[in-house]
């Protein structure tokens, strides 16, 4: 399967497990909303450029935002953290080895803690955003505290989870597929 | 010039940013405003049909629940029927017509449009609801929504086979409301924190409410006919700083599992809002 294929899958994948699984879950309290769509671009390959996968990113975040009823509300986190990606994977690894050889961010390529790093930032960072743009609208402090600890803190277990249940094989990247 | 080409590529992937970040932006400001173009009209029906496929899935699971509120709607209606309260002596023929005009002469003022719900959501903050009913076939924007249990929501955009409604689990949605018993109105929104409760503002303290009271719609809102349910009144709160009480209310509606809708249209509402919205001229 290459990577196109794979990644446009997930793309499908990703939006109708969010929004006809998860939104789908009668809601614990107001702070607490299962969300792990975002992990879309967190997966996405090292080798997109930046214009690229921001560009990737709006379109996702606009088509789930159509499903949900809300346009715009999502664009907006999923943009910011495609912007903020290639930033914190150049800081957190040795870029010339990793993404030479290596297709995609994963425990296997990134190690436990790089990677635990980088999930744990994006999520907290998107989550911040979209929590940040619905206190706009309604203000209410401990809203946005508690919903963004809260949210942070599911979404992580369902990343954790994810990763547990579809672990990928960080396939080492040959001459042969390198053709840019 | 070439400094500022190369100013613009050296800093192109900021820009690119700050412009999709504007884009979404804007867009989110202006959903409410320019909700009509084109572009919404198609991503609606996509979005729709395949809310619809899912749905037909869901709908398979719950028709048991389904079943029971209908069943339960139809011993209402039938308890309503002129045959239900029969006399001794009767004369009068019942015949079911959707005439503008009945042989007493009353206007027909609400039609009601059966609709199937095709996707729910509860666990936002601003939650809305797709119909399987649009333009083509009758659907309104402001349209009333009500299930079989009480009411729903609002139509806000239609497109030509489905209908967006906003819920009443909407952080924008207010709806005209009264006690069954005494008739005092008050506002009926939602505060966003759990899907079984809305709240009703603005009941004066005068009001003898108690838990387990009926709230009705108003007969000040358009959109629904009066009196049918919202819910049941299920804490009481007294707001000190005013004179006016604060109730929970329980809605009627289980909005976890609804399945069918039905639009309301008020036949005679546009006459009414014309007058109201000439400028008055009383000098």
């Amino acid at each position: 399967m290459t990577n196109l294929l794979r990644n446009i899958i997930r793309f499908a994948l990703f939006i109708l497990v969010q929004v006809f699984v998860f939104n789908k879950v009668p809601p614990v309290h107001e702070f607490v909303k299962p969300y792990i769509y975002f992990l879309f671009i967190i997966w996405l390959p090292f080798t997109i450029g930046r214009a690229p996968l921001m560009l990737i990113a709006f379109i996702f975040g606009l088509t789930y935002d159509y499903f949900s009823g809300t346009p715009g509300l999502h664009t907006a986190p999923c943009v910011f953290i495609a912007y903020l990606r290639p930033f914190l994977l150049n800081l957190l690894i040795p870029q010339e080895t990793t993404q030479l050889s290596f297709a995609e961010p994963s425990v296997k390529s990134m190690g436990w803690g790089s990677y635990a790093t980088y999930v744990l930032i994006l999520t907290f960072l998107h989550i911040a955003l979209l929590v940040f743009i619905e206190w706009m609208e309604f203000g209410d402090f401990l809203f946005f505290i508690g919903k963004v600890t809260a949210t942070t803190a599911l979404s992580l277990i369902l990343i954790f989870i994810a990763e547990m249940l579809f672990p990928r094989k960080g396939k080492y990247r040959t001459n042969a597929g390198f053709s840019q | 010039m070439r400094n500022i080409i190369a100013f613009i590529r050296h800093f192109f992937n900021l820009f690119l940013f700050l412009i999709l970040m504007g884009i979404s932006l804007a867009i989110l400001i202006n959903y409410n405003q320019t909700y009509q173009v084109v572009f919404s009209n198609i991503a609606n029906e996509t979005t729709g049909k395949v809310g619809a496929r899912y749905n037909a899935v869901e709908y398979y699971f719950r028709l048991k629940k389904t079943n029971e509120a209908l069943v339960a709607e139809n011993a209402e209606l039938r308890g309503l029927l002129k045959q239900s309260f029969e006399g001794p002596d009767t004369s009068s023929i019942i015949k079911i017509d959707s005439l503008l005009k009945d042989t007493l002469g009353r206007v027909r003022k609400f039609q009601f449009l059966p609709a199937k719900v095709v996707n729910n959501n509860i666990s936002d903050q601003n939650n809305y609801i797709t119909l399987y009913r649009g333009a083509k076939q009758g659907a309104k924007k402001e349209m009333g929504v009500i299930g079989p249990q009480g009411i729903v929501g609002k139509v806000i955009d239609t497109s030509n086979n489905y209908c967006r409604v906003m819920s009443l689990l909407n952080r924008n949605s207010k709806v005209s409301a009264m006690l069954k018993k005494g008739f005092y109105t008050g506002l009926v929104d939602w505060d966003g924190k759990d899907p079984r409760y809305v709240t009703m503002h603005n009941v004066p303290k005068s009001a003898k409410v108690k838990v387990g009271d009926s709230v009705l719609t108003s007969n000040l809102s358009g959109s629904y006919p009066p009196g049918i349910m919202i819910g049941t009144v299920a804490a009481i709160k007294g707001d000190p700083s005013s004179g006016f009480f604060e109730l929970k209310v329980k809605t009627s509606t289980d909005f976890y599992s609804i399945q069918y809708a039905y639009l309301v249209d008020n036949m005679i509402w546009t006459e009414q809002k014309q007058l109201e919205a000439k400028t008055p001229k009383d000098k």
